[in-house]
């Protein structure tokens, strides 16, 4: 029963991790400018990582593997939000400007403008 | 078991192509250096669920040295690109402040 359990909670966390990591894909692939795309990257560098690597933890139970798996999880989660910063104060400080709306009373409508 | 393993690693695979279509594309320098970044992150994940997979459990010694490399890798190209130098500092430097 309580094997049942633990695999069932780290497929889900599989699967959610695995989603996750597409959708910050294709977030990186579609936002518009340099900025949203840094937070699309945010979501696939935490949030998929976690999952994953909690996912794998709690497959293969307590040894050795599952110490050095939270030591990555660790060790990601400490240095991706830090080279997303260095990365975005680079580019600010090189001046890649933000998207921004040109009038607060008419919002762009859907199309992004620049999209490459 | 290792089928819902599989379909997270193409899911992983899947990110990773779209990483390095922007990565091919991406306008400014720092859209290809985040790509590459994501790219990285991706392959530790890879290394760990094919480790998992296989039943080889060395295989998450080479994702803990690839996670150490790549943040290492992201931060030095950053600079290098930033400073068109490793050694100096400067102003604007992503070490300064």
């Amino acid at each position: 029963m309580a094997d049942w359990i633990i695999d069932v909670v780290s497929w889900t966390l599989l699967l959610a991790g695995g989603a996750a990591g597409v959708i910050g894909g294709i977030g990186l692939l579609r936002f518009p400018d340099f900025y949203t795309r840094l937070h699309a990257a945010g979501v696939t560098e935490t949030l998929c990582a976690l999952a994953i690597l909690l996912g794998l933890a709690l497959q293969s139970g307590l040894n050795l593997a599952t110490v050095k798996l939270i030591i990555i999880l660790l060790f990601l989660l400490f240095t991706a939000p830090t080279a997303t910063h260095a990365l975005a104060r680079a580019a600010m400080v090189d001046g890649v400007e933000p998207e921004v709306a040109e009038d607060d009373s008419e919002p762009t409508p859907g199309e992004p403008s620049s999209n490459t | 078991m290792t089928l819902v393993m599989v379909l997270t690693t193409m899911a992983v695979f899947a990110t990773m192509g779209l990483a390095l279509v922007r990565a091919l594309k991406g306008p400014t320098v720092y859209d290809r250096i985040l790509a590459v970044n994501v790219f990285g992150t991706k392959t530790v994940l890879v290394v760990a669920l094919i480790a998992h997979i296989n039943g080889h459990n060395d295989l998450i010694d080479v994702a803990l040295v690839y996670a150490l490399i790549n943040f290492i890798a992201v931060v030095a190209v950053l600079k290098l690109t930033k400073m068109r130098d490793l050694a100096k500092a400067g102003k604007g430097d992503i070490t300064d402040g």
